[in-house]
C-alpha cells in the first residue's frame, strides 16, 4: 500500500508559498524589540544614550540594594495541633465523585497539604475505570474561580444563613416548584421528595440543556420505561452512529471511550477490531475516528434511519438517491447484519420518531441483552423538554408560587430564554443554589451559594446499582452551604445532610464500617457483574414512526446543526479557562464559538477555494476570518466562519455555550455568542437541528485563534509528511510487516533498524543502567478528546495565556494534539496524534544550547532546568517535533516587579495569578517566569516520587508506582508509560508486542525518541481490494 | 622583561594558593549511634532514667549476652521464660511492656550496646571538637602573608636587579637612560592593575555567589528553645518532634501538641543553666510559660489542645522554589545523619545554619556520598554496576555514589 499524504493545513496540502516560508522558521513573528517607529533599528532609536544610562544607573542600585539588604526574616508555621494523617508536603487521595448536570465520573483528588489541585480518575470504578474527560480535569480550577459565590444574598444584598432561613419560613407558604437538572444523587432524591410531601402540590422538574428527551420518550414507547439503557460498545463489533458524538459529548463520553477503545485495542497476533461506521452533517470527534463515515444533510436523518432499518430488514436502502450515502447505508446494514448480536447503533437526534426507528433497528440486530442493557439503565438524563415548557407555560400564566432552581439555567440556554425570563418575574419566592451567578440565579431573589462538588457531601448513582460516593476535600472557602442542607432545614428535618446521608447508607451498607469502605473506596457496585438483561420490545409504533420520518419536510438551501464542544459542553465549560485554551480537537480552534462551513460553501459564500494556493493562504496565515450572519426564523447570529473539512456542503454549524454572562468570570468575556436562540421547540422535544437557516456574508472580519497552523516544520530533513503512519486493517492482514519494512527500507543507508542506534551517528552510544523512562501511544485507541492536554496544565502549573497569546503562537500547552486530514478535501479521514517532548536521546536541543540548560539524563530524560535558561530560543529552533515552549511574556507573576504584566496580558491570566486561583498549582512543580523554555518533563515530579516510594520500601519500581499525568487521564489507555529497562514492565510489554504498527516520529533524523506511536488501523476493506 | 614575567608569576602563585582552601567535612557517626537514636532513643538514655532504665553499664547486669538480645528483641515473650530480673524490672517500671524489636540482629543490637559503652556520663562531656574549625581560617591567612612576603621579596629582587643593571651600564660606559620611577613604570603600573582586577574580581564573584546565602544564620526565636537540652541533654529522638522526617518532603517543625507532650507535666527547668550567646543567662521555665501560652494551658487545669496557636518560629533553612528537596530521600532512602546538613545539633542551644545549602555544597555530597545499594532493594535494577562491584571493575571501595546513579542531574532537584 502505497503511504497515503497527511496534511495538517490547506497550505500544507496546496505546498502554497505562505506556508513554505512559514514552515521555515519557529516562531510566528518578528523579534520583539519596540523601537520607535522611524528608526529601523534599537541603536538608531530616539534615545538610547539615555535608556542605557537609565538601564545602567537601575541595575547599579537595585545591585547596591540587593546586596546591601538584610535576607527577609521568613516564617515556618507549624500546626497548633497536627491532625494525625496530615503530613505537610504528603499528597493524599481522597475518592470522591464528579457531578455536573447528570454527569458523574468517579474520581480522586489529589489533596496537598489541606487543598485539592489534581482530578485523577478513580480506577476502582468499574464504569470509567480511571478515566476522565478534559471538563473533570479541569473542574478542580473551578473551586478556585475568582467568580464564586461568597455569601448568601437577597435581593443582591448580604445576608446570613439564618435570615434566609427565616425568610424563607415565611415565603414557602404553598406548593413549589423544584427545578434541576438531571439528578443523580439517590439521597438527594429522598430529600426532594420528602420536601414535596411538606408542601403538598410541590413537584420536581428535571430539566436539560442538551436534552435526551427524544431517546427517554422513545424508550417510553416502545420499551415501556422512560430511561436510557446501558450501552456496550466494548461488545459491539460493528458500530453504527447516526450523529451521536459519543465519544466526544453524548450521554456518557468517558465511559463509552473506553469501551470503544476495547474494540479498536488491536492484537497483532490475531488482527481483529470493531466496525465503525458514521452518519453525520457536521465533522465531529467521533465521526474523525470512524472507520467509515458518509456525510449527510441535518434533513435526511428521518431518511437515513428508515432506509437502514429497511436495509437490516433486508428489503435494501430505500428512499435514498444520494448514491455514496446509499452505498454507506448498504454497508452499515451489511455490518450489522454480519455481526447479529454484537451490533450497535445509536442516534444523536432529539427527535422521537428517530430513536424509535434506532430502537427497531437495534432490535432487528439483536442489541438487546448485548451491547445494550435494560438491566442497569443509566441516569445521566432524565429530563423531558415537554415538562419544562409546560413550567415555563404555568410561570407565566402566574400559578407558580415558588421555583427552587439548581443545576438548570434555562435563562441562558432554554430556547425561549425571554418567556422563561418574563415568567420567572411573574414567581413570587425564587431562590436560586448556585456556585456562580449565571443567566438564571442573577434573576432570583433569594442566592443561597452552594458548595463546590469537592466541597461536598453526596452520592450519585450513575446507573442502577453503581454508586458513586463524595466526601469533601477542602474545608468551605467561602459562607456556602449544600443546597440539600438547605432543603432539609426547610423541610423541618433536624439532621443535616451528612447525618441524612449517613443514615441513608448505613443501613444499606452495613452499618459505619460499610459506609467508611464505601467512602474510601469511591464506589459502590454489585460485587457480580449485573448481566445484560433485554427489554420486551413493544414494535406498534414503528411503522408509524417510518411514516413520519419518510415524510419529513425537505431542508432548505442550508441547514444549521447546534452542538456541544467537548471541553464547553453545554456552557459549563465558557468560564473554566483551562478548558477555554484547550483546543478543540476538530476545529482546533480557542476561546470562541464559531460558523463551521464547509469548503464548498466558503468557495460559494465566502470566495475562499481552499485548492487555490493563494486563497488558502490569505484565509489560514491570517487569523481574521470572514464573518457571517445567519438568520432562522426572524432570530441572527454574527460569528466567524471556519471551514472544516467534513462537513455536509449544505450543513452549517455553531457550538451552544458562548457568549455568557460576564457575572461568571473574565474567561466569558468577549467569547463567542449564544447559540441557543437558534433552536427550536418541536411539541415534545428542543430540537437543535435547523433545516432552513440563511447565511449571509457581512464583510466583516474577526479574529479567531486557532492552533491548528502553530508548531510546524518543515525542512528536507523533518519532512511533515512522514509523521503519520496509518494503515486499513486489510492491508494489514494482508502484509503485516508492512510499516516495519518501511521503516527498514528508510533506514537501510544507515544499517538498518537493527544498527541505526550506533551506525546512523558520530556520537557514541551510551549505556543506560538502571532506568529508562519511554513512552507509548496508540494511535488507535486515542481519540483525541484533549482530556490528557488538560491534566498536564493541571499538574505542571502550565500557563493560561489568553485569546490574544494564542493569536501570536504564544500558547504554553506541553502536550498537544495534532489533527491530521488526508484524502479528499471534502470528506477526508482523520487522525489524532498526541504530541509532546519525545525526550530524544540524541536531541537536537540540547547541543545548542549555549549555557546547558537543557541536558539529558542517565534516566532518559531531556532536563529542562529553567534557572539555567537565558532564552535564546535556539533549543525550539532545533526542535524537529516543535514541543518546546517559550514564556513571552510574565504569565504567572512569577517576575518579582508587577508591572511586567501591565497591558502585556490579559484579564483571564491576571486573574489566574490571583491568591484563590493560584491555590490550585502544584508545589512541586516551579512556576515558570518569562523568558524561558519549557517543555514536557514525563512528570518528573511524578517519576522521582515514585522511585522514592519504592526506595523507601526497598524493592524494584513496579508499574503500578508510576502514572505520567496524560496516561491517568485517558479514558481509552492510549498512553503507557514506564521503565523500558524493566522486561516485566507494561511499556516493554507493548513494545514488544506490536513490532509492526510501532514508529518513532521523524525517525530518520537519528534524535532516537523515546516516544513510539503504534500505527493508526482503520477497520476498511476497500483499499484491501485495490491493493491486491 | 625577564623581571617582570618572574613578578607576574610570583603573584599569579600567590593568588592561586589563597584562592585553594578546603572545606573540612563532618565527621559521620557510627551505625551503633544511629540504631540507638532510631530505636531506644524514645523511651532510654544512657545515663537517665526515662520511660526505660538508663542504659549505661547494661551488659554488666546482664551477664548473658544472649539473653540480654532476646531481652531486647522481643521482651514480652522473655518474661515468659521466667527470668527474675527482667520479671523484676518489668514491675519496677509499672508493668511498661518494651516495644518488639524483631527485626534487630544481633550484629545491631552488638553495635548498639557498644555505642552505649563510649557515651561519657553527662559530667564528663568531652572538649574534643573545639579544635577543628579553626583550621580553615588561619590556612587562607597564612597563604595570604606567604604571597605578600613573597611579592615584597620580588619586588626588592626587581629593584635590586635594575639597579645592578645601571651600575653595570655605568661601567660599561652604556648612556645612562633616565630612570623611571616606579610609580610612573608602565609595567608596573599594568602589572598591579592586573593584580588589583584578579583580587576585585574574586570578590566581587565570592561576593556575588554569597548573595542570599545565610550560613551561620541564627535568628532569635519566639522562644528560647534549646536543641541541646532536647536532643543532647535529654536525647529525645529527633524523629520524635520532626515527625515527618521519614515520610515527606518537609521534617516539619513540630505542632504545639507535640510540645505538650512532654510538657504537660515538664513545667519547670531544672537543668544546667543555658546561656545566650551574648552569655545572657535564660531563664528556662519561663520559656516553658511562653509555650503555655501558645499553648493556652494554665497549670492545673486540663488543657484543651483546641484553645492553642501555632508558634511562629523564624525559618532558618531557606531553599529557593526551584530547588526541590525531599527529608525522606535523605534520611530514609540515604540513611543519611541529620548532622551531616544541620551540624552537632544536640550541642547547639539555638539553631544556626551550620552549612551554606549551596548547590555547590549539595553536588559535592552527591559525588562522594554512597547510596545503599546492595541494602536498598531499589538498587537491584543497576544489574551492571552490582556485576562490576561483584568483578572488580568498579572500585568496591568507592562504592556507588549519588553521582554514579545519575544523583548530579539536574532534573533530580529542578524541575
Amino acid at each position: 500500500m502505497e503511504q497515503k499524504k497527511h496534511w495538517q493545513s490547506f497550505g500544507e496540502l496546496n505546498q502554497s508559498k505562505a506556508y513554505n516560508k512559514d514552515v521555515k522558521d519557529e516562531f510566528k513573528e518578528e523579534l520583539p524589540f519596540v523601537a520607535d517607529d522611524e528608526s529601523k533599528s534599537f541603536l538608531n532609536a530616539k534615545a538610547p544614550r539615555r535608556d542605557f544610562l537609565k538601564y545602567l544607573g537601575f541595575s547599579t542600585a537595585a545591585a547596591v540594594a540587593a546586596a546591601s539588604c538584610e535576607m527577609p526574616v521568613k516564617k515556618a508555621i507549624p500546626f497548633a495541633n497536627k491532625p494525625e494523617d496530615v503530613v505537610p508536603g504528603v499528597s493524599k487521595y481522597y475518592a470522591t465523585t464528579y457531578v455536573q448536570d447528570g454527569d458523574v465520573v468517579s474520581v480522586l483528588a489529589k489533596v496537598r497539604d489541606g487543598r485539592p489541585i489534581k482530578i485523577e480518575g478513580n480506577e476502582l470504578s468499574p464504569i470509567t475505570k480511571g478515566g476522565t474527560s478534559a471538563r473533570v480535569q479541569a473542574s478542580v480550577l473551578d473551586l478556585y474561580d475568582t467568580a464564586r459565590l461568597r455569601f448568601p444574598t437577597i435581593d443582591g444584598k448580604e445576608v446570613t444563613f439564618e435570615a434566609i432561613d427565616k425568610a424563607m419560613a415565611a415565603s414557602l407558604n404553598g406548593p413549589a416548584v423544584i427545578l434541576t437538572s438531571s439528578i443523580t444523587s439517590p439521597s438527594t432524591k429522598e430529600i426532594i421528595s420528602q420536601f414535596i410531601a411538606k408542601y403538598p402540590g410541590s413537584r420536581h422538574v428535571t430539566y436539560d440543556a442538551v436534552s435526551f428527551s427524544g431517546l427517554l420518550l422513545a424508550n417510553e414507547t416502545t420499551y415501556g420505561k422512560r430511561a436510557i439503557p446501558s450501552y456496550h460498545f466494548d461488545n459491539a463489533k460493528a458500530i453504527v452512529s447516526i450523529g451521536a458524538d459519543f465519544l466526544g459529548t453524548w450521554l456518557s463520553p468517558v465511559e463509552f471511550a473506553r469501551q470503544y477503545a476495547i474494540g479498536k485495542k488491536l492484537d497483532e497476533k490475531n488482527p481483529e477490531m470493531s466496525k465503525h461506521i458514521h452518519f453525520e452533517s457536521v465533522a465531529s470527534l467521533t465521526g474523525s475516528n470512524a472507520d467509515e463515515k458518509y456525510l449527510h444533510r441535518p434533513s435526511e436523518t428521518g431518511a437515513i434511519v428508515a432506509a437502514l432499518l429497511s436495509a437490516v430488514n433486508g428489503q435494501g436502502a430505500t428512499g435514498i438517491s444520494d448514491p455514496k450515502l446509499k452505498a454507506g447505508i448498504e454497508n452499515a446494514a451489511k455490518a450489522l447484519v454480519a455481526n447479529k448480536g454484537a451490533a450497535l447503533v445509536v442516534a444523536g437526534s432529539n427527535d422521537v420518531n428517530v430513536q424509535i426507528a434506532v430502537n427497531a433497528i437495534n432490535e432487528a440486530v439483536g442489541a438487546g441483552g448485548k451491547t445494550i442493557d435494560w438491566s442497569t439503565p443509566v441516569n445521566y438524563r432524565q429530563g423531558v423538554d415537554a415538562d419544562f415548557a409546560r413550567l415555563v407555560e404555568e410561570m407565566n400564566a402566574g400559578s407558580v408560587g415558588a421555583l427552587l432552581i439548581s443545576g438548570a439555567n434555562p435563562a441562558y440556554t432554554w430556547v425561549d430564554a425571554e418567556k422563561f425570563k418574563s415568567g420567572l418575574k411573574k414567581v413570587k419566592t425564587t431562590v436560586s443554589f448556585n456556585t456562580k451567578v449565571d443567566e438564571t440565579t442573577e434573576l432570583c431573589k433569594f442566592v443561597i451559594p452552594d458548595h463546590h462538588y469537592l466541597e461536598s457531601w453526596g452520592d450519585a448513582e450513575a446507573k442502577a446499582g453503581y454508586y458513586s460516593f463524595l466526601q469533601p476535600t477542602i474545608y468551605p472557602l467561602f459562607k456556602t452551604r449544600q443546597w440539600q442542607d438547605s432543603l432539609l432545614k426547610w423541610t423541618g428535618n433536624p439532621s443535616d445532610y451528612l447525618a441524612f446521608l449517613k443514615t441513608y447508607w448505613s443501613a444499606k451498607v452495613g452499618g459505619e464500617t460499610g459506609w467508611n469502605k464505601a467512602l474510601q473506596d469511591g464506589v459502590l457496585h454489585p460485587s457480580t457483574v449485573i448481566t445484560s438483561a433485554a427489554a420486551s420490545f413493544n414494535g406498534s409504533s414503528v411503522a408509524t414512526a417510518v411514516t413520519a420520518l419518510l415524510a419529513g419536510k425537505k431542508g432548505g438551501e442550508i441547514e444549521l446543526v447546534l452542538y456541544e464542544k467537548i471541553g464547553i459542553g453545554a456552557g459549563q465549560g465558557t468560564a473554566n479557562p483551562w478548558l477555554q485554551e484547550l483546543p478543540d480537537p476538530v476545529t482546533r480552534a480557542t476561546w470562541d464559538n464559531y460558523v463551521i462551513v464547509s469548503p464548498a460553501l466558503a468557495r460559494t459564500l465566502l470566495n475562499i477555494d481552499l485548492n487555490n494556493s493563494g486563497e488558502a493562504d490569505a484565509y489560514e496565515v491570517n487569523p481574521p476570518k470572514k464573518v457571517v450572519k445567519v438568520t432562522v426564523n426572524g432570530t441572527s447570529i454574527e460569528l466567524p466562519a471556519l471551514i472544516i473539512p467534513g462537513t455536509h456542503p449544505n450543513t452549517i454549524a455553531i457550538a451552544v455555550g458562548y457568549g455568557r454572562s460576564e457575572k461568571l468570570g473574565k474567561s466569558v468575556i468577549g467569547s463567542g455568542k449564544n447559540a441557543y436562540p437558534l433552536a427550536s421547540l418541536n411539541g415534545a422535544s428542543v430540537n437543535f437541528v435547523n433545516t432552513n437557516v440563511t447565511i449571509t456574508s457581512t464583510g466583516e472580519k474577526y479574529p479567531v485563534a486557532l492552533t491548528q497552523t502553530h508548531n510546524r516544520y518543515d525542512t528536507p530533513q523533518g519532512n511533515r509528511t512522514e509523521v503519520m503512519k496509518e494503515i486499513t486493517l486489510a492491508a494489514y492482514k494482508h502484509h503485516p510487516t508492512e510499516i516495519r519494512e518501511e521503516r527498514e527500507a528508510e533506514l537501510k543507508p544507515w544499517g538498518g533498524l537493527e544498527k541505526f542506534e550506533s551506525q546512523g551517528t558520530i556520537y557514541p552510544v551510551f549505556d543506560r543502567p538502571g532506568i529508562k523512562w519511554g513512552m507509548s501511544v496508540d494511535l488507535n485507541t486515542c481519540n483525541g478528546c484533549g482530556a490528557c492536554v488538560v491534566a498536564c496544565n493541571a499538574e505542571n502549573n502550565i500557563s493560561v495565556v489568553g485569546k490574544p497569546e494564542v493569536l501570536r503562537g504564544h500558547e504554553m500547552h506541553w502536550l498537544r494534539i495534532d489533527r491530521y486530514y488526508s484524502g479528499d478535501m471534502d470528506n477526508p479521514t482523520v487522525v489524532f496524534q498526541p504530541m509532546m517532548c519525545q525526550h530524544c536521546d540524541n536531541a537536537p536541543c540540547e547541543n545548542v544550547c549555549p549555557v546547558a540548560a537543557t541536558n539529558h539524563s542517565s534516566e532518559g530524560l531531556n532536563q529542562m532546568t529553567y534557572n539555567r535558561c537565558i532564552g535564546t530560543r535556539y533549543c525550539a529552533n532545533n526542535c524537529p517535533y516543535k514541543v518546546r515552549r517559550f514564556n513571552w511574556a510574565d504569565y504567572t507573576g512569577a517576575d518579582s516587579f508587577p508591572d511586567n504584566q501591565a497591558g502585556i496580558v490579559n484579564d483571564v491570566v491576571l486573574d489566574m495569578n490571583d491568591d484563590l486561583t493560584r491555590m490550585v498549582l502544584n508545589p512541586d512543580v516551579t512556576v515558570r517566569s518569562r523568558g524561558v523554555i519549557e517543555k514536557c518533563s514525563f512528570c518528573v515530579q511524578r517519576l522521582q516520587e515514585s522511585k522514592l516510594t519504592a526506595k523507601k520500601e526497598s524493592r524494584p519500581m513496579v508499574d503500578s508506582d508510576i502514572k505520567v499525568a496524560c496516561q491517568q487521564a485517558c479514558p481509552a489507555n492510549a498512553i503507557n508509560f514506564g521503565n523500558a529497562n524493566d522486561k516485566t514492565s507494561s511499556i516493554t510489554k507493548t513494545r514488544i508486542e506490536n513490532p509492526n504498527r510501532q514508529f518513532y516520529v521523524l525517525e530518520q533524523l537519528h534524535v532516537l525518541p523515546n516516544v513510539t506511536y503504534m500505527a493508526k488501523v482503520r477497520n476498511l476493506e476497500e483499499e484491501a481490494k485495490n491493493n491486491s | 622583561m625577564i623581571s617582570f614575567k618572574r613578578l607576574a608569576k610570583t603573584c599569579f602563585t600567590g593568588i592561586i594558593l589563597s584562592l585553594s582552601f578546603t572545606l573540612g567535612t563532618s565527621a559521620s557517626a557510627q551505625d551503633g549511634k544511629t540504631l540507638f537514636q532510631t530505636n531506644c532513643a524514645a523511651c532510654h538514655a544512657v545515663h537517665k532514667k526515662l520511660t526505660g532504665p538508663a542504659l549505661a553499664g547494661v551488659e554488666d547486669r546482664w551477664p548473658d549476652k544472649a539473653k540480654l538480645r532476646s531481652w531486647i528483641k522481643n521482651s514480652a515473650a522473655f518474661l515468659k521464660t521466667g527470668d527474675k530480673y527482667a520479671n523484676d524490672l518489668y514491675i519496677e517500671y509499672n508493668k511498661t511492656a518494651m516495644n518488639l524489636f524483631t527485626s534487630l540482629t544481633d550484629k545491631e543490637i552488638d553495635d548498639m550496646l557498644a555505642y552505649i559503652k563510649t557515651v561519657p556520663a553527662p559530667g564528663a562531656v568531652a572538649a574534643g571538637a573545639a579544635t577543628a574549625p579553626a583550621a580553615d581560617g588561619d590556612n587562607t591567612l597564612l597563604f595570604g602573608i606567604l604571597t605578600l612576603v613573597l611579592a615584597v621579596v620580588a619586588l626588592v629582587l626587581l629593584q635590586v636587579n635594575s639597579n645592578l643593571r645601571k651600575l653595570a651600564d655605568d661601567r660599561d660606559g652604556h648612556p645612562a637612560v633616565e630612570p623611571v620611577p616606579f610609580w610612573k613604570n608602565k609595567s608596573y603600573i599594568a602589572s598591579v592593575s592586573v593584580v588589583l582586577f584578579v583580587i576585585g574580581g574574586y570578590l566581587t564573584s565570592k561576593g556575588a555567589m554569597d548573595l542570599g546565602r545565610s550560613k551561620d544564620y541564627q535568628p532569635e526565636q519566639p522562644i528560647y528553645y534549646s536543641h541541646k537540652v532536647h536532643a543532647g541533654i535529654n536525647q529525645i529522638n529527633c524523629q520524635y518532634c520532626h515527625t515527618g522526617v521519614y515520610q515527606g518532603k518537609q521534617a516539619t517543625i513540630p505542632s504545639v501538641n507535640i510540645c505538650m507532650n512532654c510538657h504537660l507535666a515538664i513545667n519547670e527547668y531544672k537543668g544546667e543553666k543555658i546561656y545566650t550567646e551574648e552569655g545572657k543567662e535564660v531563664d528556662g521555665t519561663a520559656e516553658i510559660n511562653k509555650l503555655y501560652k501558645y499553648a493556652g494551658f494554665e497549670q492545673g487545669q486540663t488543657w484543651d489542645a483546641s484553645k492553642a496557636k501555632p508558634v511562629e518560629w523564624a525559618r532558618i533553612h531557606n531553599l529557593p522554589d526551584h530547588v526541590y528537596f525531599n527529608h525522606s530521600q535523605h534520611v530514609k532512602a540515604g540513611q543519611v545523619q541529620c548532622q551531616t546538613c544541620h551540624g552537632e545539633i544536640q550541642k547547639m542551644d539555638e539553631v544556626k545554619q551550620f552549612t551554606d545549602l549551596s548547590m555547590g555544597w549539595c553536588i559535592n555530597c552527591h559525588r562522594t556520598t554512597q547510596v545503599q545499594f546492595k541494602d536498598n532493594g531499589f538498587y537491584s535494577i543497576y544489574e551492571k554496576y552490582h556485576q562490576d562491584l561483584k568483578t572488580g571493575k568498579m572500585d568496591s571501595a568507592k562504592g556507588i555514589t549519588v553521582e554514579k546513579i545519575g544523583g548530579t542531574e539536574c532534573q533530580k532537584c529542578h524541575y
